[in-house]
């Protein structure tokens, strides 16, 4: 059984017996986990690579839905409802729960398009209140003095960590209440990591975020909340001070002493 | 001892490409040199004339010119919808089980030799359009329709081929955002691949404009400019297959070489947009 602390906080998302299972595998990528998440904090989820930490990520906003014959089972709880019911409405709920990817995704379009994008398409349409959250956008994502003569530019032109960045906007600017992050640092260079880290524990202010991770002092860094996640199973879910310190399982021990990995 | 023969055999591969290039000129050249005689005769007037008489010593090469024009802008006001229609579906829409086959058809519908479409077209299509829409059948209308089918496989399977390019993470971004999969389609997919399907265009535009046997069948070869589109008509590629054998005047003889210059630059111009412009490979690393 797994070692779960106890959240004090409001809870943001709650897993409850879920298992996911990937088109045509006979065994499934997530098993029988458990989990909650606390709001307005930032949880990390580590492990060993092709341990089901993506997988995990992309079932909360139902990203595996685009590819036909992928299987959830159990629960998970957001805003009182069970969102893997069929009857969920995947366009709201993708909007309440973000993603940010691997690489930065900028659109081929301007850097102000990329960012109204998500607004765009809920029907924003009035350019005054367009421009407004676009530069509040670009505001809460520490990148607004660096574009803001040169919104019009096509979006590819950025370096990467200011891509991420701007993906970050595209992010927030529709007001999610949940963020999704996979291994969002994981093409860029220190110093852009290093921009990307604050910009995400200032985020915790307005949103809930969960991280996943392969680099321990990052998660060690950024989170309230660490997950050591092995073999599809979450084996112990703590307080990032003290999961790092006092690990309470022999695997979590294990592993953030680099005995594997 | 390796070293020759790495000498020999980039020197050979450089030699093969130059062949090309020197073909490519020689070619040009032959068909200069045996348009002299029009080019002097007519000037600049040969594009702008109407009248294609040769017992009177007369060529002009608008009808051609204006034949070549229309049937391939037809062939493209019909091919492109219908070519991005199927590239969205196979790319984006079909299911996995289906995009295998149906994508493997139209690679062989783009392999049938044009002449089968030209014999196609004169069996079933003349037919048909003269039942539809009046006149004797073979017409500018025809051939329109007839390219327009031949080069639609073509321009499926490249538009396919470009849209198949963009990433799926870019795609998911858009999903990630609240996107539907139109959504996706038109905002990120088809800006993503633009230059590959306007470079497959002009491609397909290339082939179309110098198409010859799959429309000689259907057009009539007549030089007489109409706007009548159910009325024969010519192009230049149908007018050189028709007259090359009959051309029985020096005069008539260099005309037709100068028709044959006319088409080699304009395609050449059409396929060097295609290729330097549009097909450029892709900056790597967005
Ligand atoms: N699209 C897929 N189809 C089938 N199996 C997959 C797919 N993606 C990942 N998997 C499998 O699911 C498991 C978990 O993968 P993943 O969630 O990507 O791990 P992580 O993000 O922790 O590295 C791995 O065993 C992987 O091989
Ligand atoms: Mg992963």
């Amino acid at each position: 059984m797994a070692t779960i602390v106890e959240i004090t906080e409001e809870k943001a998302l709650e897993v409850k017996n879920f298992e996911f299972t990937y088109a045509g595998a006979d065994v499934p990528s997530v098993k029988k986990l458990d989990m909650p998440v606390a709001k307005n904090s930032i949880t990390a989820l580590i492990g060993p690579s092709g341990c089901g930490k993506t997988t995990l990520l992309r079932s909360f906003n139902r990203m595996h839905d685009l590819y036909p014959g992928n299987k959830y089972e159990g629960e998970i709880l957001f805003k009182e409802r069970n969102i893997l019911l069929p009857k969920e409405d995947l366009i709201r709920l993708r909007i309440q729960i973000g993603m940010i990817f691997q690489k930065p995704t900028a659109f081929p379009m301007s850097i102000f398009d990329n960012v109204a994008y998500g607004l765009r398409l809920q029907g924003l349409k009035n350019k005054t209140e367009l421009k407004d959250r676009v530069e509040k956008a670009l505001q809460d994502a520490a990148i607004w003095n660096e574009v803001k003569d040169r919104l019009t530019h096509d979006a590819n032109g950025l370096s990467g960590g200011q891509q991420q960045r701007l993906c970050i906007a595209r992010a927030v600017a529709v007001e999610p209440e949940v963020l999704l992050f996979d291994e969002p640092t994981s093409a860029l260079d220190p110093i852009s990591t290093g921009g990307i880290e604050e910009l995400i524990v200032q985020l915790r202010e307005r949103v809930s975020i969960i991280i996943v991770t392969h680099n321990m002092q990052q998660a060690a860094r950024v989170s309230d909340y660490t997950g050591f996640m092995y073999l599809g199973e979450l084996i112990e879910l703590g307080r990032t001070e003290e999961l790092f310190v006092t690990p309470r399982e022999k695997l979590t021990e294990e592993y953030i002493t680099g005995k594997f990995g | 001892m390796k070293n020759i023969i790495d000498t020999i055999f980039a020197n050979a591969t450089r030699a093969i490409a130059f062949g090309v290039l020197l073909l490519l000129a020689w070619i040009f050249t032959v068909l200069f040199e045996h348009s002299l005689e029009s080019l002097q005769a007519f000037g600049f007037d040969f594009i702008l004339e109407d009248k294609w008489a040769p017992n009177l010593e007369k060529f002009g090469a608008l009808p051609a010119i204006y034949g070549s024009v229309v049937s391939t802008f037809l062939a493209m006001v019909l091919a492109v919808p219908v070519a991005m229609g199927i590239a969205i579906f196979l790319s984006e829409i079909a299911h996995a089980k289906l995009k295998t086959p149906v994508g493997i058809s139209i690679e062989l519908l783009a392999a049938i030799p044009s002449v089968i479409y030209g014999m196609w077209g004169l069996f079933y299509f003349v037919p048909i359009i003269r039942d539809v829409f009046g006149g004797v059948g073979i017409s500018m209308l025809t051939a329109g329709i007839v390219l327009s089918i031949m080069i639609l496989p073509f321009m499926a399977a490249v538009t396919r081929d470009a849209m198949n390019t963009t990433p799926d993470i870019l795609k998911e971004s858009a999903y990630a955002l609240g996107a539907t999969k139109w959504d996706v389609i038109k905002d990120v997919v088809i800006p993503y691949a633009k230059s590959g399907i306007i470079g497959s265009f002009i491609l397909a535009l290339g082939r179309a404009i110098g198409e010859t046997m799959a429309v000689t069948f259907v057009m009539g070869n007549v030089h007489k400019i109409s706007t009548n589109l159910t009325e024969p008509a010519t192009s230049i590629p149908v007018a050189l297959a028709n007259e090359f054998a009959e051309a029985d005047s020096d005069l008539y003889y260099s005309s037709l070489f100068e028709l044959a210059l006319i088409l080699l630059v304009v395609s050449f111009v059409i396929i060097s947009i295609a290729k330097f412009y549009f097909l450029r490979r892709k900056r790597v690393g967005q």
